[in-house]
């Protein structure tokens, strides 16, 4: 099975609103193992000029987490899951997310290509607020690798 | 704050070490979401073709920031973070795997202030992240 190559260009609808909230930020900041204060500690994220605490720089995947269930559950998209690789991430921010945050996020199949029997899936979620401001836009790879066997 | 002025391409700014265990992967996988058995499961993993349970690429990416991070003090100044995923962290079971993190000025931007931090993040004497750099806004 390869991934339509239609895919290109589709642009998904937003996602449900995302609130980020404190422990959230507190629990992924443990299992990422993080120790800088401000990812846990109001005051000293206040102290720093951040209005609560500040969100580590990974935290995006857990709200672009919604958009790739989108992109795999696409009918056409002929993704095969247990082929997918996570090839490449990234983020590329316009401010940082803080608890209290209200996250949407919006994808965009932005490459599909085929190289060497394999498929490549880039795929963009442009992230905002509430107020429909850019906060940081995630940015995935997927590997789908083809039916070697 | 760290000084703009004060860096220089190649600086070694940060090192660390982290040891992960199957419980560092268990809260990982609660803490985002990615519950994909190979990454808690020795008989998934062994069953798709993989030598044993393997830690996300996410926790490695999002331990490997964490240096920077600490160095530049607030994180709110990392304004950009890629990597690419080339060999996977296998975490024994009863050992657990050791990564080690090396932070290096990659390049400055003298106009806007940003510094390019490269990471090195090593496993087994092998890297397990490809082009891994951090902007980081020190304007």
């Amino acid at each position: 099975m390869a991934v339509n190559p239609e895919l290109q260009g589709r642009v998904f609808p937003p996602t449900a609103p995302y609130l980020v909230g404190r422990e959230k930020i507190r629990e992924f900041a443990r299992a990422v193992l993080a120790t800088n204060p401000i990812n846990f500690d109001v005051d000293a994220a206040r102290a720093a000029g951040h209005a609560d605490l500040v969100a580590p720089t990974t935290f995006p995947v857990v709200v672009q987490e919604a958009t790739l269930a989108q992109l795999l559950a696409e009918p056409d998209a002929g993704i095969d899951f247990s082929r997918v690789v996570h090839g490449e991430q990234r983020f590329s921010y316009t401010r940082a997310i803080v608890a209290g945050d209200e996250l949407t996020a919006t994808l965009t199949v932005s490459s599909v290509k085929s190289l060497g029997g394999h498929n490549m899936v880039t795929a963009d979620s442009e992230i905002v607020d509430a107020e429909g401001k850019h906060v940081v836009t995630a940015i995935s790879t997927l590997v789908v690798r083809g039916d070697e066997d | 704050m760290v000084d703009y002025s004060s860096l220089t391409k190649g600086d070694v700014v940060a090192e660390e070490s982290f040891h992960l265990t199957r419980d560092n992967l268990v809260r990982y996988a609660g803490a985002s979401g990615d519950f994909n058995p190979i990454h808690y499961r020795d008989d998934v993993a062994t069953s798709v073709g993989l030598p044993g349970v393997l830690a996300h690429g996410m926790l490695t990416m999002g331990l490997a920031v964490q240096p920077v991070s600490n160095w530049v003090g607030d994180p709110a100044r990392i304004v950009d973070y890629q990597v690419r995923f080339t060999r996977p962290v296998l975490v024994d079971g009863a050992h657990g795997a050791d990564v080690t993190v090396k932070a290096t000025v990659g390049a400055l931007e003298d106009e806007s202030k940003i510094a390019r931090i490269d990471l090195t993040a090593t496993f087994n004497d092998e890297t397990v992240l490809g082009k891994a750099q951090v902007r980081v806004n020190l304007a």
